[in-house]
């Protein structure tokens, strides 16, 4: 009665070979990008040195480090994120805590998605037309930062408003049952049990900051600029559009040089990738509810 | 000491009670100035978006008020330096669709059999592995993609084809591809994890293979939300500005097969914008394109939205 008929065989056989298409097609779409960042690292590798971190370029840009490029990142990134993360914050504990299911929140929603899905170079444009002329920052660190700001908002909204959604309803019922505010529930009830899950929103920012050209190519980050940026009105070199600069635009570089530009930009943008998602992992492993 | 002030304050506390009995003290109003606070950044998203709009419209709204609607959307001469000018965009249209186009070929059927591999198929540490592995790939920045369109592919390409130049429609059609491909990759896994348990197991029970159950429950199940994919993959593409300015050649003409170099919409703007005169007619123009962008991803964005939201609803 249970003997296995040609139609079971041939059901086998058909989810085996459909089991091992999918798996090629997942290797297939897996397989080229190691392959590549493989090239990068074989390449780019002896590029790498603590000298060259922590030298400027030399001769036309041909030889020497990238520190101004590295520092510039690093400024560009703090600076942004100390509008985007307050803002981005506020933002998903409305969104979580306060809103209604209504047309405004829809509204919200569909903004946020249109801020994530605007192409980079129409943000360029914004803060161009916006940062730079409107408000008169110039071309500057403050200004390119505000445009990376703003279009990687939607980033720590989204990751905020997560974390604060997997509270239990319960927490805030216990604590407004005592008396407590909405303000004082959100603050010492709800933030502190969200918080490490905003921190891993936070470091993804970081990361899709530190990667973005176009927003930064017109608003502040320049292609060589032989001083370090003092303050917020300065402008700076970047290292996403050194790459571009060193690989494109300069005649005479050598081979490893733009390599290794991009093996330290992508190790920077994986690891802190990969922080963020070990983070979330110990997370979930640790949470008690 | 300390005891006796704690016996005081439980002395005063019912006295402040009754004073403040509409309850308007200090944290009341903390409650309501946050509340401001925060909606404050709640509707941050929708002022960015149409500020946005209104700068991008503000530079280049005299171009559009000013401009020959068949001139610039049917010729394909670019010549923005020329005198007089000629600032058709046939050709920067056909760039951006040729590239989008190409890339959506490479990537649609591989992310969506990924998907499926990875919400259907692969369990437990496979499972976890794939789905981080795919994160990974999402988060590498786009001129790192222009890069290797420049450095890897290129030379790649002129070996394998045989071709003068290795910089062009195919070449930045599956960098694009590969670079959409994770981010449709997961939100087509979602939306198959969206489908209800309950119908894999009525599925089972009815005695399916695991291969009928995909293709006669979940995906019928699951269809709205992987268009939803497909079209934030389009727009991804179609907004691309960084690896396609590396990888496509950037020469302006209509393309006749893939391996003719192109120039996008978006690369235009990113190569121009430097070298033209605030003000300026060509200038102008950019902002103009810049505004096409920006109407044409909002419609791809709405749509997406509109699409997933009707499969929730079902």
């Amino acid at each position: 009665m249970f003997e296995t008929t040609s139609l079971n065989t041939r059901n086998q056989r058909t989810q085996t070979l459909f089991r091992m298409l999918f798996g090629l097609m997942t290797g297939l779409l897996i397989l080229p990008v190691l392959m590549i960042l493989a090239t990068l690292i074989y390449k780019g590798g002896p590029a790498l040195s603590i000298d060259f971190l922590f030298t400027g370029p030399t001769h036309g840009m041909t030889a020497g480090g990238i520190f101004p490029a590295l520092l510039g990142t690093v400024w560009l990134v703090t600076v942004a994120l100390i509008v985007s993360v307050p803002l981005g914050v506020a933002a998903a504990i409305y969104l979580s805590e306060y809103a209604a299911d209504n047309w405004l929140t829809r509204v919200i929603n569909l903004a946020i998605i249109n801020l994530a899905g605007v192409p980079s170079i129409v943000h360029a444009l914004f803060g161009v037309g916006a940062f730079v002329i409107f408000f008169r920052f110039g071309t500057s660190i403050l200004a390119a930062s505000l445009t990376l700001a703003i279009m990687t908002l939607p980033v720590v909204i989204v990751a905020t408003r997560e974390s604060l959604q997997a509270v239990p309803l319960a927490f805030r019922e216990a604590c407004w049952n005592m008396g407590a505010t909405r303000w004082q529930t959100i603050r010492r009830v709800v933030l502190p049990n969200a918080v490490s899950g905003i921190l891993t929103g936070v470091i993804l920012e970081v990361s899709r900051t530190a990667g973005e050209t176009a927003p930064i190519m017109f608003t502040g980050a320049v292609f060589f600029t032989p001083f370090l940026p003092q303050g917020i009105f300065d402008q700076t070199m970047a290292l996403s559009l050194h790459l571009f600069v060193v690989s494109t635009q300069v005649p005479g570089v050598p081979e490893d040089l733009p390599y290794g530009v991009a093996l330290v930009l992508i190790g920077m943008v994986l690891i802190m990738n990969s922080l963020s998602i070990a983070f979330r992992m110990y997370l979930r492993g640790k949470k008690k509810w | 000491m300390g005891s006796s002030s704690s016996v005081q304050s439980v002395a005063v506390s019912p006295a402040a009670e009754f004073q403040d009995i509409d309850r308007r003290n200090l944290d009341w109003y903390i409650d309501k100035i946050v509340q401001v606070l925060v909606f404050i950044g709640g509707i941050s998203a929708i002022i960015f978006v149409i500020g946005i709009f209104a700068f991008v419209t503000k530079e280049g709204y005299e171009f559009v008020v000013g401009m020959d609607w068949g001139e610039v959307f049917l010729s394909p001469y670019w010549y923005p330096s020329d005198d007089p000018p000629e600032f058709g965009i046939l050709a920067l249209m056909a760039g951006t669709a040729s590239v989008t186009g190409l890339a959506m070929v490479v990537a649609i059927p591989f992310s969506l059999g990924a998907a499926i591999f990875v919400a259907e198929f692969a369990t437990g540490k496979t499972r976890e592995a794939l789905k981080v592995l795919i994160e990974l790939l999402a988060a590498i920045p786009s001129v790192v993609w222009g890069f290797i369109g420049l450095t890897i592919m290129n030379p790649l390409i002129i070996e394998i084809f045989d071709v003068p130049v290795g910089l062009n429609v195919l070449n930045a059609g599956i960098i694009l591809g590969l670079m959409a491909a994770p981010i449709m990759t997961s939100i087509a896994e979602d939306a198959l994890k969206a489908v209800p348990d309950r119908y894999r197991e009525a599925a089972e029970a009815m005695g399916a293979t695991r291969w009928q159950l995909i293709v006669k429950v979940v995906l019928p199940a699951a269809k709205n939300g992987l268009l939803g994919a497909v079209l934030l993959g389009v727009g991804r593409g179609f907004g691309e500005t960084m690896a396609v300015l590396m990888a496509t050649g950037h020469s302006v003409q209509i393309p006749h097969s893939i391996f003719d170099s192109v120039r996008a919409l978006t690369a235009t703007i990113a190569a121009e914008l430097g070298e033209a005169a605030v003000g300026s007619e060509h200038y102008q123009a950019l902002f103009a394109i810049g505004i096409f962008l920006f109407i044409v991803t909002f419609i791809i964005n709405l749509s997406a939205d509109l699409i997933v939201r009707g499969v929730r609803k079902g």
